[in-house]
């Protein structure tokens, strides 16, 4: 056992660290941070360069585009991304349905998908939920009949998916579909990918608590869907979206980024004063409430890392994974309680109010402005990718044998 | 990063884990407990000979097979799994540790009677007053004509009732909590002065209250540099909390298992309680605590050489410790009734995590350190 980098580790390092230095676009610095409502170029700009590089699914097989990096070295690269606080790939193509695709899809469906998911040039968004199927993911209803027209196959789609993340911008939706109601709920479900300017989709906002639109309604219509658009087999759909969660567990666990979160929370805490003359960060009991976070991360650190050497070691992604969405989200949430307790005063101010282009800003410090819109924004985490409950269900099944 | 262990630690953990399966099972333990003195002896000599296992940390100039802290964590879960109440961490982590750190006649003499599991050493250190501060001692010793004498009163040594020398704490110089003037000895239990209380532990340990009166303990038994021994006696608990969290991390890894199957058997309502979610989600809850536990010690022991070390032992104690807690509570819990009894292992489990809690310090204790490492970093920057 062996905590130190090699020398090759180290060097990869210090590779990556040159590599956003020298290739992060400027315009790009600090625009998450401040939390602006950034557009689709935005969001895309460094996916794309990271792609140009090889670099823009470390997890995936390297004969599926992926790098073939060791678990240490995606552990250094998601390190050093944080640390440059760099507008990571969306997950829904490179986390998502990329790995569904090089699992379950037909070489033509490989070749047709996987290069847009790779390079940032399609946009994916996941129809999975659905206002009567959240944690009871299983009992969606939006329904696929086919049909057969001019001697193609195709199927009908039609129902609602909800808290579809940033489709406002999505090239394809990926949807978890009804094919067969007449068996139990797992075995009807088929995994289907939809081109978003398919007629009779429409997408409509959802405004959540900080004001953000980050989440839509996206409502089909009789949507016709080529059959060969179906990944795996009809009805082996809801063997898609479990491994898919697995794999979108992974990673979320967001240590690197917690860090960093971290990191800034003591910043903020040291210039804001605590009613006694000292910095807040040197208040007993706020104090405390840092060291505890701060010893959590470290045992979800050191959690993913066992996991990773596991997974370096051949076991897949498994349902440990879930501890680490459970304990990261948890810390995530928390790291943003505290930045909005250290706000003070300052929480309050809603800065959309003001409209675009004012500049009579700033009222109260800039690290105060986007304090509770952000612990507003991040309730989402311990309810999204399988809600904590759904995870410790999880867990007692897979693992506890319960 | 290499987080495997090496086929001499796998062999030390399944060497020990079958071994205490044998001879160390619940009943064998309680059965022991009973005994004359509060354990079984042989239990002791079998690990130094039969198993050979009291040098695996130790360097092979020693006598030890070179290893080193990782495999101390190797033992100490198992110990912990199986409730052990050996003395391996005052003797072999503790005691082993301050003869190598301060060489000489001493190390020569008992490094090789440790691990032939002749010397058993106590570890004297804590006193009422002073909490988990290892500074704060009114034990002192003077230097006279024949020696060292000391005086004073030293709380809960652990194997103190059986053991053949005790390492002590006393000050030589300085006021009470100063960071100087503190000094280590290496005293033989049956020094003229030394007078003994001794009891059993809750937890199944034997244990004395030590009085040093007048007690004159030759010119040799001063360990280090005379009162420049905090540093050494810190790295030396901070390399005994790392060995305690392995201990409860073996303790809640097995705790949850008997909860488990706990949870399996009993039926409530036409069920085993464990079909019900609140129960399952507790048993989850648990887990995270095993798993980030187990996270946690590896952390620490990878790092007690790191500049940073007193933060990772303290962040690894304060979670552990937390973790011992809420393991136990539950595990008590879930059982119900039978639980609170002597009957079954859970309680015996729940009352040993209870005291490791507090053993080289108490969650407020460690979260204090960590935040000295936070005080520290801002005045860095």
């Amino acid at each position: 056992m062996d905590l130190a980098f090699s020398a090759q580790e180290t060097a990869f390092r210090e590779e990556v660290r040159s590599f956003i230095a020298e290739n992060y676009p400027p315009h790009l610095r600090g625009l998450q941070e401040e939390g602006e409502e950034m557009g689709r170029d935005d969001i895309l700009s460094w996916h794309r360069i990271l792609a140009q590089k090889g670099w823009a699914a470390p997890a995936w097989p390297k004969d599926q585009g992926g790098t073939g990096w060791t678990a240490t070295e995606r552990y250094i690269f998601s390190e050093e991304s944080a640390r440059a606080e760099t507008i990571p790939p969306l997950p829904f193509g490179i986390n998502m349905v990329g790995p569904v695709i090089y699992t379950f899809g037909t070489p033509e469906q490989k070749a047709q998908y996987l290069p847009g998911i790779l390079s940032g040039d399609v946009w994916w968004c996941q129809g999975y939920s659905e206002p009567g199927a959240g944690s009871d993911l299983a009992s969606l209803r939006t329904k696929a009949e086919r049909i057969t027209e001019d001697g193609k196959d195709y199927y009908i789609v039609n129902g609602q998916k909800t808290w579809t993340t940033l489709a406002q911008h999505a090239d394809w939706i990926f949807c978890l579909v009804r094919t067969d109601s007449s068996v139990k709920p797992q075995e009807g479900i088929s995994f289907l990918l939809i081109d978003m300017k398919s007629p009779g989709i429409t997408v409509k906002p959802i405004i959540t608590l900080g004001g953000e639109h980050e989440v839509n309604e996206v409502w089909l219509d009789n949507v016709k869907v080529p059959v060969e658009n179906r990944i795996h087999d009809e009805n082996k759909g809801w063997t898609c979206a479990k491994f898919l969660l697995a794999h979108e567990r992974t990673g979320i666990a967001g240590v690197a980024r917690s860090k960093r979160g971290i990191e800034k929370l003591k910043t903020m805490a040291m210039a804001e004063e605590d009613g006694n003359g000292q910095p807040l960060l040197m208040n007993p009991f706020f104090k405390r409430k840092v060291a505890e976070l701060e010893t959590d991360l470290t045992a979800l650190e050191f959690t993913e890392l066992r996991t990773l050497a596991g997974e370096a070691s051949g076991k897949g992604p498994g349902p440990e994974s879930s501890l680490l969405k459970i304990k990261g989200t948890e810390i995530q949430q928390r790291i943003t309680e505290l930045v909005l307790e250290a706000a003070g005063h300052y929480g309050a101010p809603y800065f959309r109010a003001f409209g675009h282009g004012d500049n009579q800003h700033p009222i109260g410090p800039d690290h105060s402005h986007r304090a509770a819109p952000t612990y507003f924004n991040m309730r989402k985490t311990s309810i999204y990718g399988g809600s904590n409950e759904i995870q410790r269900n999880i867990i007692a099944k897979m693992v506890l044998g319960l | 990063m290499d987080f495997n262990y090496s086929e001499t630690q796998t062999m030390l953990r399944d060497t020990l884990r079958r071994y205490l399966a044998d001879t160390y099972d619940f009943d064998k333990r309680q059965a022991m407990l009973r005994m004359e003195g509060g354990r079984d002896p042989g239990v002791w000599k079998a690990l130094a000979t039969d198993l050979g296992i009291l040098g695996a940390a130790l360097p092979e100039s020693a006598g030890g097979f070179g290893g080193g802290p990782i495999d101390s964590m190797v033992l100490m879960e198992e110990f912990g799994r199986a409730l052990s109440v050996e003395p391996y961490i005052p003797t072999v982590v503790i005691g082993g540790n301050a003869l190598l750190a301060t060489g000489g006649d001493h190390a020569d003499l008992l490094l090789p009677a440790i691990i032939s599991g002749e010397v058993v050493i106590g570890f004297a250190a804590a006193e009422a007053q002073g909490r988990y501060n290892l500074a704060d001692l009114k034990t002192t010793a003077k230097a006279d004509g024949s020696g060292w004498t000391l005086n004073g009163h030293k709380a809960v040594v652990i194997a103190a009732p059986y053991a053949t020398h005790y390492l002590v704490t006393a000050r030589t110089g300085g006021s009470q909590r100063e960071a100087s003037g503190v000094s280590l000895f290496l005293v033989e239990a049956n020094a003229k002065g030394i007078v003994r209380r001794d009891y059993p532990t809750v937890d199944g340990f034997m244990a004395s209250e030590l009085f040093f009166e007048n007690a004159n303990v030759g010119p040799h038994a001063l360990l280090g540099a005379e009162g420049q021994a905090l540093p050494l006696v810190e790295t030396l608990v901070d390399h005994a909390t790392v060995a305690v969290c392995a201990e409860a991390t073996g303790a809640m890894r097995k705790l949850h298992e008997l909860t488990l199957d706990y949870a399996r058997q009993r039926k409530q309502f036409g069920k085993a309680i464990g079909d019900f979610q609140v129960i399952q989600h507790r048993l989850v809850d648990m887990f995270m605590e095993v798993e980030q536990a187990t996270s946690m010690t590896l952390m620490a022991t990878l790092r007690l050489d790191d500049p940073l070390r007193a933060k990772w032992v303290s962040q690894a104690k304060a979670k552990v410790s937390k973790g011992a807690r809420l393991l136990g509570q539950w595990a008590v819990q879930t059982h119900g009734g039978i639980g609170i009894t002597t009957e079954l292992p859970a309680g015996h489990y729940f009352k040993r995590l209870s005291i490791i809690e507090g053993q080289y310090g108490d969650v407020d204790y460690h979260l204090g350190r960590v935040e000295a490492a936070i005080d520290a970093e801002m005045r860095q920057r």
